[in-house]
């Protein structure tokens, strides 16, 4: 018994060290390395907004700006114009337009947010069709193209992260304080619009960026899950922050490596978001054993 | 008392009108506020208190009148307790961060708490004896704790002026009392001003200098808590108490008192 046990310990070390120096292989690749910086950085970002946009009550803003971009890229592509130049200001309109929207009651929050990705949606499909676009394109927009991503992307998801972790970090106090409690915060001088806005286009750069590794539909759960996943067991908003953050980048990193170390090369984004599930899953579990236990 | 009407008042309303799209909710509001007084707003939902409310913390805009503030006050000097929303019930925050965020307003651009602040917002939290708490999760507290934890986060705000809108709401008989002995004990022993909106009968009598009664219609009372009874709003809402006559007889007398003796240190 022991005998067979050491022979699959070892056999699984072997494996594991293949899989490494594997890793180590194609991390001369320089497109997987660009995967693997571009994806690390918009998941960290990703997980910090998700975590203010999840509490209060915006997780499907994220769902409904990806719809937009896509809409907004299509009919750039269509057009033949650059795509980003166009998607950034469309998505970052429709997302200040959406947190504003919530507000004033022009349509409220879900049913808004429905309406505008679906249109868009529709818009972004029509656009591929009668551009001339293959069936090709739509599954890049629809599903992501992680390992297409080029130097620009680089650049730009270098330049994004940094805005995003610098204020971030700088408001993080005005951040806790506006999402608690923003009458309060409000009432004693925290200018809340100003936040707002500062929220919706750091959230559109960071969808517009994830979109193109994660594709229209999978990008809303790099924003969603992480937080989720950190409430489960945190008990403090630095805490579900920081813990948000390692998360998101921890399944980013061991989804990545399954979907190319497996042999049959799974899908990169339908992979990542089944880790942040797995990993849900066990928060969950660990969540309640901890409550049962403060129970007895 | 008569000394506490010499002091500037912390807050003055001059013929204030406040207005939603055309609608005027308050027309022409006047009353003036002295450091150390209570003045507690009654009346029925929709007629204009969380409007008022607003207006004082500078989140609306008065249609007509002004809102002058003295004695050191500014507007976002204001210790504000709001009522609790949805989203704070399962809101992951340890009670710490909670009461910090009440010194946010005098943090201008620095990103973080100085050691001052952080002592400050640890001896509000002693005042309110929710010392031990602040490492806990807010959402795991009971309703009374929660707003104490608020009330350290007001006090944090300020040292003058506490604005109240309805504490006792959603809270049971007994966390409600010990909620209302608290500001009473602020009010009286700090001589912290406080503007209570509430719909508890024995809190405006224990409590109030001033009341401000606002009926639908427009009809109002503004005037001495000694004078409320006599007034026809003032009979219907002391008639009003649950607990019948019994509930106010000796506690409310002495309470009145006292309240009184407060206002004047």
């Amino acid at each position: 018994m022991t005998c067979t046990l050491a022979v699959f310990r070892i056999s699984g070390m072997i494996s594991l060290a293949a899989g490494a120096g594997e890793w180590f292989r194609w991390l001369t690749f320089p497109f997987l390395r660009r995967a693997l910086l571009v994806g690390v950085l918009v998941t960290l970002c990703a997980a910090l907004l998700g975590v203010t946009l999840v509490l209060r009550r915006f997780s499907m803003i994220g769902d409904g700006l990806s719809h937009i971009g896509f809409g907004a890229l299509s009919v750039a592509a269509a057009l033949h114009w650059a795509p980003m130049p166009v998607a950034i200001p469309a998505v970052i309109l429709a997302a200040f337009l959406l947190l504003r929207g919530s507000e004033r009651g022009l349509l409220r929050g879900d049913a808004a947010v429905a309406l505008l990705s679906t249109s868009c949606l529709a818009v972004g499909v029509l656009a591929v069709s009668l551009g001339g676009g293959s069936n090709i394109d739509l599954m890049n927009y629809m599903f992501g193209s992680i390992l297409s991503l080029g130097p620009e992307d680089v650049w730009l998801s270098l330049g994004v992260s940094a805005l995003v972790l610098v204020l971030f970090l700088w408001t993080y106090h005005r951040i806790f304080a506006v999402t608690f409690d923003e009458t309060f915060a409000r009432a004693t001088g925290a200018r809340a619009s100003l936040h707002q806005l500062l929220l919706a286009v750091l959230t559109a750069l960071t969808v517009v960026l994830g979109m193109r590794m994660m594709g229209t539909l999978l990008i809303s759960s790099l924003v969603i899950f992480p937080a989720l996943i950190a409430m489960r067991v945190c008990k403090s908003f630095r805490a579900v922050t920081v813990c948000a953050a390692a998360v998101s980048v921890l399944c980013f990193l061991v989804g990545f490596a399954l979907s190319c170390l497996l042999p049959r090369g799974l899908p990169t984004g339908a992979t990542i978001v089944a880790t942040d599930l797995a990993a849900f899953a066990l928060f969950a579990l660990a969540g309640r054993l901890r409550a049962r236990t403060r129970v007895h | 008392m008569n000394n506490e009407r010499n002091k500037e008042p912390l807050l003055t309303c001059q013929s204030l009108c406040l207005a939603y799209e055309n609608r005027e909710i308050i027309h022409e509001l006047s009353f003036a506020l002295r450091p150390g007084e209570c003045l507690c707003v009654v009346g029925e939902n929709g007629t204009g208190k969380s409007t008022l409310l607003k207006a004082l913390l500078g989140l609306k805009k008065p249609s007509e009148g002004r809102i002058v503030f003295g004695g050191g006050l500014t507007q976002r000097g204001i210790g504000y307790l709001p009522q609790q929303t949805p989203v704070q019930k399962d809101f992951p925050a340890a009670v710490g961060e909670v009461v910090r965020s009440g010194l946010l307003h005098e943090t201008g651009v620095r990103p973080w708490y100085t050691k001052a602040q952080r002592c400050r917002a640890r001896e509000r939290m002693d005042q309110m004896g929710i010392a031990g708490l602040e490492k806990r999760c807010f959402r795991e507290l009971s309703g009374g704790q929660q707003q104490r934890v608020l009330l350290a986060r007001a006090l944090c705000a300020t040292q003058q002026l506490l604005l109240l809108d309805e504490p006792a709401a959603g809270l049971d008989p007994l966390a409600a009392r010990e909620l209302s002995h608290i500001i009473a004990e602020l009010h009286r022993e700090q001589g912290i001003a406080v503007i209570l909106v509430t719909h508890d009968v024995h809190s405006v009598l224990a409590q109030a200098d001033l009341v401000l009664h606002l009926a639908v219609g427009g009809e109002r009372f503004l005037g001495a808590l000694a004078d409320y009874p006599a007034h026809p709003l003032g009979q219907t809402f002391l008639a009003s108490d649950p607990c019948g006559e019994n509930s106010r007889s000796e506690p409310e007398q002495d309470n009145i008192s006292n309240g009184k003796a407060g206002a004047g240190i």
